[in-house]
């Protein structure tokens, strides 16, 4: 390992992280060759097909692709959830798979917000206190917890719901306190699995609009799965993927 | 860190009622089922021991025969009321005796009947076996001397068949004899263990030899000895004395049995130790059913709690947050449980000791082994799942369902 990268892995350990904006030119993100295979010999599936992959700090990508065809997989990889079966994934420089468990799990609490396909929220409690839960691992004060907890639920719409349990909420309120808990901590990469997958057209709107707010004010890089172009059009630039490959990549024309 | 699990542990806990409510109670259960049966098997113990010793622990007992206890069947000849004038005059240790003649005799009174022990004896008899009169009278010498019949009654015979009534002056059916009740005992209260003291009538031997058992047997001699002289020592000379008048030849058995009423005490405590013992490998038995119980309960809610375990570990939580929130838990639960089952175990002891009529002994040992052990079934059993879990891939986590 060079000097070079152990610095990189050191300021990326750390808490709080750098504030100086990405050195110019080095990707965010970066996939080489990065392949994942789900079981072995006749029955192996190859989910991710050795995908080259480029994301620049503050860009604000959307990823397409038919159902199966690899688009979540490699959502849980860039968010640091699973790792590549080949292949390396750098993020800010640093190999992603070269990190122990608890070292991913800091780079997880320092950079990412991730909202799921399925939500993943917890049963029986709270939607404030599912989107305080990040906060709790980050040592945020309790009244400081409450307010920044409930200042997302409110972007996401959501006054008012803050003491209903996932089982009280409809797939759209989940979905949107999956997105209020992934943008609390105010990542510097968010990650979002279909965010709009479950809400109306009016809803899909406001969340996009959310979304390009904290992208274009905060400088959120923002990568997100959809299968609606119309969403997809809020980006700048869509990666479609087929089979596990990327099958194109270009830039998009921005809001219709 | 700590102050953080506690939080997440605790809504955790509150978040899942049942779950812990379902653990706690294992722990309870576990916990309170040792030393309820330990602390009673304790009090049985010290039960017998003090019954034995309200009988008269410098009691010596001699029957015919090698037989003890009522319906032997010995051929033995039986005593006479020479061989009670000899002991008297030779072993200068015997402080008194009472030669008696005993059997099982159904007592009637109008309607009521109770089968009790009749013992055949004189006034001698009160003494060595400790008894006080509550009212009434011992024998005259008219009625020692086989004139009018009398007796004097035991606190459970003069309940059983009395009742509430004044028994003093009424006459008991003794089978074709009717006596007049004379005296009443002070009971000896002791009715554990299947030995009731206070279930006696007691008349004059000669009334028993001639209208009751029809022979001028007597079957039993019980001796006191006198304080400071060696029990052992005088069941050896009595020993000796009667294979003499008895003419047992050397190498010959004793035809009858001279018991020190403390080794029966021993023997008994013995009997009650074996008891607690068993109490005790059942209980041991409980303790370990209560902590498979706590166990499943946590194997199962960790398989549950996987699917938590990976969205704590996909929004940041570090391997060892999510494992010091379940070991809290754990603790928490199980300490919780622990001392409930205590309190629980020694309220029902108390209340089981009491209506048992044993004491309550309390045994502190037991009590830390219980609690030890079974919170460390809980903590075992929440952590390592949880451990497991904690150290996979989040989406793997997530995946399990
Ligand atoms: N845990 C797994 N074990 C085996 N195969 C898997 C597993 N996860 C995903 N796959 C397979 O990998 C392929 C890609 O799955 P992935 O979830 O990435 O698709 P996707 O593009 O997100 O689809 P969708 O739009 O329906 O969400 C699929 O064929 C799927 O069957
Ligand atoms: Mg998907």
């Amino acid at each position: 390992m060079t000097a070079a990268t152990a610095s990189a892995k050191n300021a990326l350990l750390t808490w709080p992280r750098p504030a100086s904006p990405e050195p110019a030119g080095q990707p965010l993100l970066e996939f080489r060759q990065v392949s994942k295979i789900y079981g072995t010999g006749t029955a192996a599936m190859r989910a991710l097909d050795g995908v080259d992959l480029r994301i620049s700090p503050g860009e604000f990508v959307a990823v397409m692709g038919p159902s199966g065809s690899g688009k979540s997989t490699a959502m849980n990889i860039l968010g640091c959830l699973d790792t590549p079966s080949a292949g390396s994934y750098l993020f800010r420089g640093v190999a992603v798979e070269t990190l122990s468990h608890d070292q991913r799990a800091r780079l997880r609490r320092h950079y990412l917000g991730f909202v799921f396909q399925g939500f993943n929220l917890l049963n029986r409690t709270s939607a404030l206190e599912n989107v305080e839960l990040p906060l709790i691992y980050r040592r945020a004060p309790r009244a400081e917890r409450h307010a920044r907890a409930r200042a997302a639920l409110a972007q996401v719409g959501l006054t008012g719901w803050e003491g209903h349990t996932p089982g009280e909420l409809s797939g759209g309120q989940q979905q949107r306190v999956a997105i209020a808990r992934a943008i609390v901590t105010e990542p510097s990469l968010l990650l979002a699995d279909e965010p709009t997958g479950n809400l109306d057209t009016a809803r899909s709107h406001e969340v996009m609009e959310l979304l390009v707010g904290l992208n274009r004010d905060q400088g959120i890089t923002v990568l997100m799965v959809t299968h609606e172009a119309e969403m997809a059009a809020y980006a700048h630039r869509i990666i479609h993927f087929r089979d596990g490959r990327v099958a194109d990549d270009g830039r998009a024309g921005g809001p219709v | 860190m700590l102050w953080n699990a506690l939080l997440l542990a605790f809504r955790e806990i509150r978040r899942n009622v049942l779950r812990s409510f379902l653990t706690i109670l294992g722990v309870v259960i576990g916990v309170a089922s040792v030393i309820v049966m330990v602390t009673l098997g304790n009090g049985a113990t010290r039960a017998v021991a003090t019954q034995i010793e309200s009988m008269g622990s410098n009691l010596l007992m001699i029957r015919k025969g090698q037989h003890m206890g009522p319906g032997q069947t010995s051929s033995a000849p039986a005593f006479d009321l020479e061989d009670t004038v000899a002991l008297e005059r030779d072993i200068p240790a015997i402080k008194s005796l009472a030669p008696s003649a005993t059997d099982s005799i159904t007592a009637v009174v109008g309607n009521a009947s109770w089968a009790t022990s009749v013992n055949g004896t004189d006034n001698r008899f009160f003494s060595v076996r400790n008894w006080t009169l509550e009212r009434g009278r011992l024998f005259s010498a008219s009625e020692l001397s086989g004139g009018r019949a009398a007796c004097v009654i035991g606190a459970t015979v003069r309940k059983e068949l009395f009742g509430p009534q004044d028994p003093l002056g009424s006459n008991l059916r003794l089978k074709q004899i009717s006596c007049e009740v004379i005296g009443l005992l002070v009971g000896k209260g002791q009715s554990s263990m299947g030995f009731d003291q206070d279930d006696l009538v007691v008349m004059p031997l000669r009334t028993f030899q001639r209208r009751i058992a029809g022979n001028q047997d007597v079957t039993l001699i019980q001796v006191s000895i006198r304080d400071g002289e060696s029990t052992e020592r005088a069941k050896t000379d009595i020993e000796r004395l009667l294979r003499e008048r008895r003419k047992v030849a050397a190498g010959e058995q004793d035809n009858f049995s001279v018991r020190d009423m403390k080794e029966v005490a021993t023997m008994l405590t013995g009997t009650t130790e074996v008891l607690t013992t068993l109490l005790s490998a059942v209980a041991a038995v409980s303790l370990l059913v209560g902590g498979i119980g706590i166990m499943n309960i946590m194997l199962v809610s960790v398989t549950e709690r996987t699917r938590e375990i990976g969205i704590r570990l996909a929004i940041g939580a570090l391997e060892r947050e999510v494992l010091m929130q379940f070991l809290v838990e754990a603790v928490t639960l199980s300490s919780l449980g622990g001392v409930l089952g205590i309190l629980l175990a020694l309220g029902a002891s108390i209340g089981l000791a009491d209506m048992l009529k044993v004491p309550f002994v309390f045994n502190g040992g037991i009590v830390l082994t219980a609690f030890l052990f079974s919170a460390a079934v809980g903590v075992i059993f929440g952590y390592f799942p949880a451990r497991r879990a904690a150290r996979l891939d989040p989406i793997e986590a997530l995946r399990r369902e």
